[in-house]
């Protein structure tokens, strides 16, 4: 398994020909407490960087984005009753949804945790 | 994903540079994250919205507000002069009173809300930080050339708040009159480690609390002594918006501007009762008809059902119709769950009233209720 990051702090990790989405640990700093999540249904058709779910946090909502193209195929349904989950694990518990992966290249171009960190250090 | 978060803090008021406060540095200190408001960089939270929103309501929270203004009023016929600008009775406003008013264009609407202290020769201002340079230059316009505007800019204005907050402050003000004594609305002059400062019993949290206006030069003394007392925290601006929502009061740019009236908001009391007869004020015809015949719509505080918050601008709807739209939004960590404030027709603003809210292509349940959603717990003696 290899897990990828976007600029956007989404992080995607990639499980045979499907893949698993969240906000990196710094992007939940940044939010602070996390109230609700908006997620996308199973079967909406996800475009890379296009819209995929929402983050309301006290303050204000955030969008999420698709790190890469493809399909939602589960939510994850524990952030509905605990969406501190989020604050807590957010990159593990704490993940948004699961899709397919439409077009594997679209992987190429997106950090590996390395590059994210040295990222996240020059922000 | 994170460009979304501070939209609510963005001034709506173009200044040249952000300016700095004198805490600047010690709010750095405490590792707060800084934003700009109101022309200032100013500490956005410390450890935590949810946290330092719960710590003020059970303990004590020191919040920095030295964005706004504070202006001092002097002159011959003072009362008088200051009287056809605000609807304020100052025949009633007596030494050590504090008093809430409006700043009204000529046709009622809301230039900003401040408050009014009466010292001992003259009359002293806390006006809103985003509009403090507006309100100067309207103030200097509308009064008298003999009357002296004072703008106080090297003062630092300090809120402590909370239940616990009279304890922490009793241990470091002293004066004539002990802080206990000091009862909602009043205020004093005491000093602080050897500062002269002046305190109010008043905040914006709904909480028993003080506004302390101090020397810029000792704020961040007397913010450390306050900090040393283990009922105290640093607050920031994060918390004081969730707590002011929770405390049903308006936020002057966002439930209040021109385009609203006191009336509409529910600020009758910042009318003063001779005024409303006599008026003499600025937008006395409508604001004084108003108070008679009531408005077409009203600002209502709404529950929502579910997690999901509305934020400012989500339009309101019965049916079809749409009939308001919130100004202001959140999650209440009191009563973990969502809370708006919204003008509404009037024939739907009763409490009870079942409202829906839309917020992207969702249509949430909400209903009217009574205001503040969490009780203020105010210190008015016996």
């Amino acid at each position: 398994m290899a897990r990828y990051f976007t600029d956007e702090h989404e992080w995607i990790e990639v499980d045979g020909d499907s893949a698993t989405v969240g906000i990196t640990d710094y992007a939940q700093g940044q939010l602070g407490d996390i109230v609700f999540v908006e997620l996308p249904a199973a079967g909406t058709a996800l475009s890379k960087g296009g819209d995929a779910a929402v983050v309301e946090s006290v303050k204000a909502a955030s969008d999420v984005y698709a790190p890469i193209a493809g399909e939602v195929t589960e939510g994850n349904s524990a952030l509905e009753d605990d969406p501190a989950l989020v604050n807590t694990a957010p990159e593990g518990d704490g993940w948004f949804f699961r899709m397919t992966i439409a077009d594997a290249s679209q992987l190429d171009g997106l950090m590996d945790e390395a590059a994210y960190k040295a990222f996240c250090d020059s922000l | 994903m994170l460009s979304g978060l501070l939209m609510s803090e963005e001034t709506e008021f173009e200044e040249p540079e952000t300016g700095t406060l004198p805490l600047d540095a010690w709010h750095r200190g405490k590792r707060a994250r800084m934003v700009e408001f109101a022309g200032y960089w100013m500490p956005i939270q410390y450890e935590g919205i949810v946290a330092e929103h719960e710590w003020t309501r059970t303990s004590a929270g020191l919040f920095d507000v030295s964005h706004m203004g504070q202006l001092l009023l002097s002159g011959p016929d003072l009362d008088a002069a200051v009287e056809t600008v605000l609807p304020i009775d100052l025949s009633t406003l007596k030494l050590g009173m504090q008093r809430y008013s409006l700043l009204l264009d000529e046709d009622g609407g809301v230039l900003d809300d401040l408050m009014v202290s009466r010292w001992a020769d003259c009359l002293y201002l806390v006006v809103n930080g985003a509009t403090k340079w507006d309100d100067i230059g309207h103030l200097r316009e509308s009064l008298p050339d003999d009357i002296t505007l004072n703008h106080l800019d090297e003062q630092a204005l300090l809120a402590l708040q909370g239940p616990r907050a009279v304890d922490a402050l009793a241990r470091h003000a002293k004066g004539d009159t002990p802080l206990c004594e000091l009862t909602f609305m009043k205020f004093g002059h005491y000093t602080i480690a050897g500062h002269a400062v002046t305190i109010a019993r008043a905040g914006y949290t709904g909480e028993d609390g003080f506004e302390i206006s101090l020397p810029g030069k000792a704020a961040a003394e007397i913010a450390d002594l306050l900090c040393g007392e283990p009922e105290v925290k640093p607050i920031g601006l994060g918390a004081r918006d969730s707590l002011r929502l929770e405390a049903g009061l308006p936020l002057y740019g966002h439930d209040l501007s021109p385009e609203t009236s006191p009336i509409e908001a529910g600020l009758v009391f910042g009318i003063n009762k001779r005024r409303r007869t006599a008026g003499g004020y600025p937008g006395a015809a409508r604001i004084n008809r108003e108070i008679v015949d009531g408005t077409a719509r009203r600002w209502v505080g709404l529950k929502l059902e579910g997690r999901l918050p509305a934020r400012e601008g989500a339009e309101v709807f019965v049916g079809d119709a749409r009939v308001g739209v919130v100004t202001s939004g959140g999650f209440s960590p009191t009563l973990g769950a969502p809370i708006a404030m919204a003008y509404v027709a009037s024939e739907h603003a009763g409490t009870g009233s079942a409202l829906e809210i839309l917020v992207r292509s969702k249509r949430l349940a909400a209903t009217v209720v009574p205001t503040p959603f969490v009780p203020h717990r105010y210190h008015r003696g016996k």
